[in-house]
Order: C-alpha cells, then sequence, then structure tokens
C-alpha cells in the first residue's frame, strides 16, 4: 500500500498513541506515518533483507522473520493493533496468521486486493485472469499465492469467530462504502477476537 | 590505565591494583556524547582497529567495521577497545605479577564473569568521564557484554548492539569449551597452571583447543567449499594415520599453531569459564524477560543463519524477552554462508544495517546537541 491516501484511509483506523505489530511492514513507511503523524509505537516484521534496511534507515523497530513461521515470539493480546497490511495475499497459511493477529492484537487491520473488482470480473467473464494496476502480475509468476474477495474475507472472518469493526474498499486513494465489492480494487477490515 | 581501587568480583575474590590497556579512536565530543564501547571476544584484544605504525600486517580484529567513512565511523564517533582483566594482551591477567604473592598469577588468577568485565569497562568510562556511552556493540562473547551492560547499567548506554550472541551458552556449547579446557590441563607442560615459573608453554594443548574452536566458528558448507575432501600433497591418498593428509587438517593445525604462539593456556580456561556462567536468567528462575527488566536501552540484534554456535533461534530468545519489555528493538537475520565467524566478515547486508543504526545513533547525538 504505497498510495500516500490510502495510506492515511487505514492510519485513521489505528486510535493515537497504539502500540503497533505490522506484518510485512514493508519499507516502514506506514510505522513510521503512525510514528510521527499519531504519536505510536512498535515494531514491523518483515522477511526481506532490503526491507529490514529500509526500516532501519527510517529508524523504524523491524524484526526480521518469515511470518509463515508464525508469531510464537509475541505474547497475547500484546498490542493495540496488529496490522497485516498488503501481506495476506502472500501467505500460505492464511486462516492461521488471521487467527494469529487476532490473538497478538486487541484489534487487527487487514488490507487485501480486491479480486471482485469489476474490472477483474469483466477480465474473467472474457475468459481470461485480470492483469490490473492492482493486480498486474501475470497468473504463471504472481506472489500472490491467495487471491480472494472483499465478500470472501467476510466468510473467512466469521469461519475464525472474529467481530469486524469497520469495512471499506479504496478505490484510486478514496474510500469506497457502497457496493465496495464490486466497485474497490483494495478491502479493509477492522476487526476483533469475538 | 592502572586501577588502585580493588574490583570485586562475582566469585567472591578481589582483583587488586589492576591495570585495562585501551585504545581510542576518533574524538570525544565536547557533550562527551558520541562514545562507542567495543567489546572484545574470546581471542581478540582491545586493539579493534587500524595498523601499528612500522607493522602492516598489525590491523585491528574489527578493521572492516571500525575507521573512518566505515559503519561505525571514527569520523563522528570516539571508539574505546578495551582489553579485558583475566585475557592476555595487556591487561592485569595470569601472566601478571600477583601483589599477594610477587609471583605470576598463573592458576590462582580469580576466575572472572560476564558481569565483572563489565564493571571493570565501567570503571574505565568513569576514568574518561563518560557518563552515557552512545552504544556499547559485540560479537558473540562481546554481545553478551553489551546485554550485560543494559541490564547493570540500564542509564549508561542508549544503544545496545549485540550480534552472533546468547542469552547463556548451551550444554553443547560448554561442551565444546571443556573439550578444550581438558586439551590444555592434561597438557604435561600445563604443571597445575603454573608453567610460567617452570618455563614452559603448554602449546600442545592450546593447539588443541584452538582447533575445536575453530571447527566451531566455520559452516559445514564454508568448510565444504574451502576444502572439500582435498589432499594436502598426495593425487592420491597415501594410508597414513599420524601425517596431514587433507587440506582441512593442515589447515586446522596451522590455526592452532599459530594461536599458541601468542594465547596464554590460564586466558583460554578462564575466557572460557566466563562464556560458560553468563546466564542472566538464572537469578530470575530462570525467565530471561524479567533479567531485561530494568534494561532502557534501544537494542538492535543480528544473528547468521549458518552460526550453529550462537544460532538465530537463541538471538530470537533475546527479541523476546526484550519485546515483553517493551523495549526498542530491531533484529535482523542475515543469511551468510560463514558461520559464527560471519560476524567478523565484511557482507554488505550485515554492514547495511549497521551502518544505518550508527547513522541514526550520529542523528539522535546531533539533535541532542541543538538541543
Amino acid at each position: 500500500m504505497n498510495d500516500r491516501q490510502a495510506l492515511e484511509l487505514v492510519a485513521a483506523l489505528v486510535p493515537p498513541g497504539s502500540r503497533v505489530l505490522d506484518l510485512g511492514c514493508g519499507s516502514g513507511e506506514t510505522l513510521a506515518y503512525l510514528r510521527d503523524q499519531r504519536q505510536c509505537t512498535g515494531y514491523g516484521i518483515e522477511i526481506a533483507d532490503a526491507n529490514v534496511l529500509a526500516c532501519e534507515q527510517r529508524g523504524v523497530n523491524v524484526i526480521q522473520l518469515n511470518l509463515e513461521e508464525g508469531l510464537a515470539i509475541f505474547g497475547d493480546q500484546s498490542f493495540d493493533v496488529v496490522l497485516q497490511l498488503d501481506t495476506l495475499q502472500h501467505l500460505r497459511n492464511t486462516e492461521r496468521m488471521l487467527m494469529e493477529t487476532a490473538r497478538v492484537g486487541r484489534v487487527g487491520i487487514v488490507s487485501f486486493p480486491n479480486f471482485a473488482h469489476w474490472p477483474h470480473r469483466l477480465s474473467v467473464a472474457a475468459g481470461r485472469m485480470p492483469v490490473t494496476r492492482s493486480l498486474p502480475y501475470q497468473w504463471y509468476d504472481t506472489p500472490n499465492i491467495r487471491v480472494s474477495t472483499y465478500a470472501d474475507f467476510e466468510g473467512l472472518a466469521q469461519r475464525c469467530g472474529l467481530r469486524i469493526l469497520d469495512a471499506f474498499g479504496i478505490q484510486d486513494g478514496v474510500c469506497v462504502r457502497r457496493w465496495p465489492n464490486l466497485m474497490a480494487s483494495v478491502a479493509v477490515f477492522k476487526f476483533e477476537r469475538s | 590505565m592502572s586501577f588502585a581501587q580493588p574490583l570485586p568480583l562475582r566469585s567472591r575474590a578481589v582483583l587488586r591494583d589492576y591495570q585495562l590497556v585501551y585504545e581510542t579512536y576518533g574524538t570525544l565530543n565536547e557533550a562527551r556524547s558520541n562514545a562507542v564501547l567495543v567489546c572484545h571476544a574470546l581471542n581478540a584484544s582491545h586493539h579493534v582497529a587500524g595498523t601499528y605504525e612500522g607493522d602492516a600486517k598489525s590491523t585491528g580484529w574489527w578493521d572492516n567495521l571500525v575507521g573512518p567513512g566505515k559503519p561505525l565511523d571514527t569520523d563522528r564517533f570516539f571508539v574505546i577497545g578495551v582489553n579485558n582483566p583475566g585475557s592476555c594482551f595487556g591487561s592485569t591477567g595470569p601472566t601478571h605479577i600477583n601483589p599477594a604473592t610477587q609471583q605470576p598469577y598463573g592458576a590462582d588468577f580469580p576466575v572472572v564473569t560476564v558481569e565483572d568485565w563489565v564493571d571493570a569497562q565501567a570503571r574505565l568510562c568513569d576514568a574518561l568521564g563518560i557518563k552515557q556511552l552512545a552504544a556499547v556493540i559485540g560479537g558473540s562473547l562481546g554481545g553478551m557484554q553489551a546485554l550485560c551492560w543494559s541490564m547493570r547499567y540500564p542509564d549508561r548506554l542508549r544503544h545496545c548492539i549485540a550480534i552472533a550472541t546468547a542469552p547463556c551458552l548451551s550444554a553443547q556449547n560448554i561442551a565444546f569449551n571443556e573439550v578444550a579446557r581438558r586439551a590444555i590441563v592434561t597438557d604435561p607442560d600445563f604443571h597445575g597452571g603454573h608453567y610460567q615459573a617452570q618455563g614452559a608453554v603448554p602449546r600442545r594443548g592450546l593447539r588443541v583447543a584452538r582447533m575445536i574452536g575453530h571447527i566451531t566458528y566455520l559452516s559445514d558448507d564454508t568448510m565444504a567449499a574451502k576444502f572439500g575432501r582435498n589432499l594436502r600433497e598426495a593425487t592420491a591418498p597415501r594410508y597414513t594415520t599420524q601425517d596431514i593428509e587433507f587440506e582441512i587438517e593442515s589447515y586446522l593445525r596451522h590455526q592452532g599453531d599459530k594461536f599458541s604462539e601468542y594465547f596464554d593456556a590460564n586466558s583460554y580456561l578462564l575466557i572460557t569459564r566466563v562464556l560458560d556462567y553468563f546466564d542472566p536468567a538464572l537469578e530470575h528462575g530462570g525467565d530471561l524477560s524479567a533479567a531485561f527488566a530494568a534494561a532502557r536501552a534501544k537494542f538492535h540484534l543480528v544473528s547468521f543463519t549458518t552460526d550453529w554456535r550462537f544460532p538465530p533461534s537463541r538471538s530470537r530468545e533475546i527479541v523476546k524477552a526484550l519485546l515483553d519489555n517493551r523495549l526498542d528493538v530491531s533484529y535482523a537475520e542475515i543469511a551468510a554462508p560463514h558461520g559464527h565467524d560471519a560476524f567478523l566478515l565484511d557482507d554488505a547486508r550485515y554492514h547495511g544495517v549497521l551502518r544505518a543504526r550508527f547513522d541514526r545513533i550520529a542523528r539522535e547525538i546531533a539533535l541532542e546537541g541543538a538541543r
């Protein structure tokens, strides 16, 4: 989620002063923003060397771990907010990771590309996998091993016993609350354990 | 520097009239806020960086990290290297005269610990007029000292940088140390540790100790790549049991020979014990998180994936304890092939994160100065 307006939309879900864990924090942009604009503290988790370096250069706490190995080093409910932004679609253990997010954080926030966005539907209707701005990869080289839709996530959340506190789509940096499953390329959910 | 005030040790012994040799690099700023203490591991010294005049081979042990323009930039930081007591590079150790007997200490040198070393280092900082270090950094046993600083003198360091280290040794680690010690102690030239009085040196024991140690510092892959099953001379096996046959044997013997020329056997016994005894969780019922309860520093940990002597899992234990205390911590797990030795080598990813950390520390110091 590099888009600044999208970052701000997600950041607005994080209460000021929160202790935040950012799973798959990339270059640490979100954490740096939350630190500077919302007085948050916390840590990022990253696997890629280049991103670990970028976080260190921003002065963001980063812990180099493979998320597929779980979050065993983090205690139950030890964070106010756990972020999983643009990460879920890269993980094999999607369901377990979602449960872990809800275990470690009082509140979880996830975002991911919405496969049901209308240009994707058109593409599939025309018989081809979509290649768009939000899903720019060919089917054979995509890092997105778990493609899902806004509506799919609602189902998984229910299955995992999560209560959705807020949910919306983002399209071109704008919050989409009307028909997000059709109208938004990015899905955002804020939830807690029920 | 001489210290007249006796140093009380954890073993309940006392070190009297001791000396610490140290080197410094760079300039201490006016606020005395840019000092970085570099802690050495088993066989290194106060000579961290640079070369001595007229001796091109005397490069410091961490010269690839420390110096002008290097990740720990001596143009910005005042870097201190100190030889720990009990070692054999100038600070008071087993080869020095015991003031109680006027004979060399030999085996009578008191057992020292990481905590004692850190106390001695803190006194050196007092003498240099440094109330708070910008950072304490070390690898392996040096990393243990950095961690110990954060627990023992929480207000006296801003950053704690602990590399390829562990919260305590494993049984396997202690086992390797014990093999090394037995090699030394059973050398006929050891004379119960008073070999100096006999004009002897237990070189055979030291050689074997170094050989076993050296094996544990390298990864299987590094050894395979460097030596493989290459034969030393012959193109076919010579079927000998006692002569050198494989390249790796030749290499280890060479390392052992070199080491036995400059390292003191009693120091080797003492310093392997320093490693063995380090266990800050012990006083807290084995709870490492409780051991860090007083710590205030910002931490940076690094481990190397092929380090099987101080593996990443041990660094993660430390990370977990720091997280439990809600302390600032960053942790880099570097996929380097070189085993434990990687912490002394120049890897772009490893040095990159350290450079970024020291840049950040320099920015903090500059901000404080501007206030």
